[in-house]
C-alpha cells in the first residue's frame, strides 16, 4: 500500500506542514526546555491546551463511528464542571487553609456519574425512542446549559480548594497532568478495540445497522453504551477545563465545544456516514486544531482571523473527503494532461 | 381530522392554552399588544425559521444562518458609514444572504457533502467575516433606518406593529404560498420523503435543493435586516446561537426533522411559543432567564417523542 493511501497520512501532513509553518516564521517555536522540574514550550503548550477536545472528540469519534452525533457535549462540560465545582466549594479557615465541602475524590466521582448520566438519557432517546441523534442531543444541549445555571444560580463559581487545580494545571513526571489524562483515554480506548471484539462491532454497526443486529451483534446496548462514553469523556474533558480556569462558568464553559469536537474527528479522516473511525485520526485532528489557533497568537495574526482560517480547512478537508470532488480534479487534471 | 394536521393543532392548542394560563395569572397579559409585542421580538427569528423550515422539510439543517444575520448586520452597518443609499445597502445584502446560502447549496448538492459540515463551515466563515470587518459594534445613525425602526402601524384597539413585524408576516404568507401552491415547494416535500423517489420522479431535484439553501441564505439576510432595524446596530456577536432557536421552533411546530411532513403555519406557532416562553417569565419577574432554556428543551423533547409516536402510528396504517 502507498504510504499517501494510509488513513493517516492527509491528518498527519497537515499538522506537520502546520507545524513547519509555525517553524518558519518563529524559529524556537519547536524547542522544548526543562524548566521549573517540568517539559515547557510551544509544543507542550498546544498538547495541554489540546488535551480536553482530545477527550471529547475521541467520545465523539465513537458516537460518529455508529452514525450518530452528540451536540450536546458543552452542555455536559457545563454541568459536569458545575457539579465539581458546587461540591468542591471551599471555604477559607482562619489558617488560611482551604477545606473542600465533600472529599475531592466524591466531587469527581459525582461529576462524572451526572455526566454518565447525561450519555444514558441520550442513548435511551435514539436507541429506545429512536429519534434522530441530532435532535435527541439538540434537547440536552439547550436544556443542559439552563440545568447548569439553575444549579449555580447563573453564578461562576469559583473554586479555592488548590488539590483540584493538578486536574488542568499540574505536571506529573514533568509532562502536564491534562495530556497524561487524554493519553490514558485513549490507550485505554484503543486496547479496548483493538485487543476485543468491539472494534469490530461498532464498525459492523456503522456500516449498517440492521445487518449487525440480524449478525447477533447487540447493536442497541452497546450504541448506548458508546452514548454514554461520550457524555462521560465530555464530563472529563469539563474537570479538566475547569480545573485549569479555577472556576465553573455554567454559561460559556464548553461553549461550541461540540463543533470543534466534530471538526477534530472529521480532520482526522472519521467517515461522518459512520462505520469507518480512527481514534489516532481524532488526536491528530484536535491536535491540528489547538496548533491552528496557537499559531494564529504567535504569528501575530490578528486572532479574528482564526474563525476564517478554520472555515477554510473544514470547506478544504470535506471536499478532500468528497468522492465525487476528487473525481472531479482528476478528470481535470487527466484532461489538461491530454491537452498539454 | 387528517393525521397529518395533528401536530399543527398540538402546537396551536399549547400557545392557547399558555396564552390562557397568562391570562389567568397574571394581570394585564390578555390585552393585544402583548400578543403583538411577541411578533415585533420575534420578528427576526420568525423570518429565520420560516427559511429553516424549508430545509428541514427537504431533510437537511442549515447551522449558518445566526452568522449569516450578524454578517447581515456588520455589512449593513458598514454600508451605511460608508454612505450608502439604505435601500442599496439591503439590496446588497439580500443578495449576498442568498448567494452564500446558495453556494452551500451548491457544495451540498454538487459534492454530496452532509449539510450539518457545510453550513457548519458557513457559519464560522460567516461569523469570522464579521470579525475582520470590525469586533467592535457599529452603530447605525441612518435616518431612514431609524424611521423605520420608530414607525408603528396601527391595528385599532390602540395597539401596533413594528415594520419588521409587519415584514416577518408577510414573509410567513408567502412561504406558505410557496409550500402548498407551487412547484419548488412540492418538491421540496418530495425531496424530504425521499429523495431517489423524487428524481425517478423526475422532479428536479439538484436545483430544487440548492433553491432550499438558497432561500435560508435570503431569509437569513432578510432576518438580519429585521434585526438591524430592532438593535440598529451591526455586531459579530448578534443572533449567537440563533440557528438553535430556529431548529427548536421549527419542531415545536411540528415539522419532522426528518423531512417530509410538516407546515409553515406552525413555524409562526413555535416562534410564537418560543416568545410566550419568555413573556410568561417576564410577566413572573421571579424566574430566571435559564427557566427558558429548560422548559424548550422539555417542549422539545415532548414534540419530538409526539413526533415518534405519530410516525409509529402512520407506519402500521399504511
Amino acid at each position: 500500500m502507498k504510504l499517501s493511501q494510509h488513513a493517516l497520512f492527509w491528518p498527519a501532513t497537515t499538522l506537520l506542514l502546520l507545524l513547519a509553518v509555525c517553524a518558519l516564521f518563529n524559529p524556537s517555536f519547536l524547542s522544548i526546555a526543562w524548566r521549573d522540574g517540568h517539559l515547557y514550550g510551544n509544543l507542550i503548550d498546544i498538547l495541554n491546551r489540546a488535551a480536553p477536545l482530545m477527550v471529547v472528540s475521541l467520545g465523539m469519534t465513537l458516537v460518529i463511528a455508529v452514525r450518530g452525533l452528540d451536540i450536546s457535549v458543552g452542555a455536559v462540560v457545563a454541568i459536569a464542571a458545575t457539579v465539581a465545582a458546587l461540591m468542591i466549594g471551599g471555604k477559607f479557615s482562619a489558617g488560611g487553609d482551604v477545606a473542600s465541602d465533600h472529599p475531592l475524590w466524591q466531587a469527581l466521582l459525582a461529576a462524572l456519574l451526572v455526566a454518565a448520566a447525561c450519555g444514558l438519557w441520550n442513548g435511551l432517546l435514539v436507541v429506545k425512542a429512536g429519534m434522530q441523534p441530532i435532535v435527541a442531543t439538540l434537547i440536552l444541549m439547550v436544556a443542559g446549559r439552563g440545568i447548569a445555571q439553575l444549579l449555580t444560580d447563573g453564578q461562576i463559581i469559583t473554586v479555592y480548594y488548590a488539590p483540584f487545580f493538578a486536574l488542568g494545571n499540574g505536571f506529573l513526571l514533568g509532562v502536564p497532568v491534562a495530556l497524561w489524562i487524554a493519553a490514558a483515554l485513549w490507550g485505554l480506548l484503543h486496547l479496548l478495540l483493538s485487543r476485543t471484539a468491539l472494534g469490530l462491532f461498532i464498525r459492523a454497526i456503522g456500516g449498517n445497522p440492521e445487518a449487525a443486529r440480524v449478525a447477533g451483534i447487540r447493536a442497541a446496548s452497546i450504541t448506548l453504551c458508546v452514548y454514554t462514553f461520550c457524555s462521560l469523556a465530555a464530563g472529563i474533558a469539563g474537570l479538566i477545563i475547569s480545573s485549569n480556569v479555577k472556576s465553573a462558568d455554567a454559561n460559556n464553559a464548553g461553549q461550541l465545544l461540540e463543533l470543534d469536537a466534530i471538526l477534530a474527528v472529521t480532520l482526522g479522516g472519521t467517515a461522518l456516514t459512520g462505520g469507518r473511525f480512527t481514534l489516532a485520526g481524532t488526536v491528530i485532528g484536535a491536535l491540528i486544531i489547538q496548533t491552528l489557533t496557537s499559531m494564529i497568537y504567535s504569528l501575530g495574526v490578528p486572532p479574528e482571523v482564526n474563525l476564517v482560517v478554520k472555515a477554510a480547512m473544514v470547506f478544504a478537508v470535506m471536499l478532500l473527503q468528497s468522492a465525487e470532488f476528487r473525481g472531479l480534479v482528476l478528470r481535470a487534471v487527466r484532461g489538461g494532461a491530454k491537452h498539454a | 381530522m387528517s393525521r397529518r394536521l395533528l401536530p399543527l393543532c398540538i402546537t396551536v392548542l399549547l400557545f392557547i392554552g399558555m396564552a390562557a394560563f397568562g391570562a389567568i395569572r397574571y394581570d394585564g397579559f390578555l390585552s393585544p399588544q402583548v400578543f403583538l409585542n411577541l411578533l415585533i421580538d420575534n420578528a427576526f427569528l420568525c423570518v429565520v425559521a420560516v427559511g429553516m423550515t424549508f430545509v428541514i422539510l427537504s431533510g437537511g439543517i442549515d447551522l449558518s444562518v445566526g452568522a449569516v444575520i450578524a454578517l447581515t448586520t456588520m455589512i449593513s452597518a458598514s454600508l451605511l458609514d460608508a454612505g450608502w443609499n439604505p435601500f442599496a445597502a439591503m439590496a446588497v445584502v439580500l443578495l449576498f444572504g442568498a448567494g452564500f446560502g446558495a453556494l452551500q447549496g451548491f457544495l451540498i448538492q454538487r459534492f454530496d457533502l452532509a449539510p450539518f459540515i457545510v453550513t457548519l463551515a458557513g457559519m464560522f466563515l460567516a461569523r469570522g467575516c464579521c470579525y475582520l470587518i470590525s469586533t467592535e459594534s457599529i452603530p447605525i445613525n441612518d435616518p431612514t433606518y431609524a424611521a423605520i425602526a420608530q414607525a408603528r402601524i396601527p391595528v385599532g384597539f390602540g395597539s401596533s406593529l413594528t415594520i419588521g413585524a409587519v415584514i416577518a408576516l408577510a414573509v410567513v404568507l408567502a412561504a406558505m404560498r410557496i409550500a402548498h401552491a407551487t412547484e419548488f415547494g412540492r418538491t421540496v416535500y418530495a425531496i424530504g420523503g425521499g429523495e431517489s423517489s423524487a428524481r425517478l420522479m423526475g422532479l428536479s431535484v439538484s436545483r430544487t435543493k440548492v433553491g432550499v439553501y438558497l432561500l435560508s441564505g435570503f431569509c437569513a439576510a432578510l432576518g438580519g435586516v429585521v434585526m438591524t432595524f430592532y438593535m440598529l446596530s451591526g455586531y459579530s456577536l448578534h443572533a449567537v446561537g440563533l440557528e438553535l432557536d430556529a431548529i427548536a421552533a421549527v419542531v415545536i411546530g411540528g415539522t419532522l426533522l426528518a423531512g417530509g411532513v410538516g407546515y409553515v403555519a406552525g413555524t409562526l406557532f413555535g416562534v410564537l411559543i418560543l416568545g410566550i416562553i419568555q413573556t410568561l417569565i417576564a410577566f413572573d419577574g421571579t424566574l430566571s432567564s435559564w427557566w427558558t432554556k429548560i422548559v424548550v428543551g422539555v417542549l422539545l423533547l415532548l414534540f419530538c417523542l409526539l413526533q415518534r409516536l405519530f410516525e409509529g402510528r402512520t407506519r402500521k396504517a399504511a
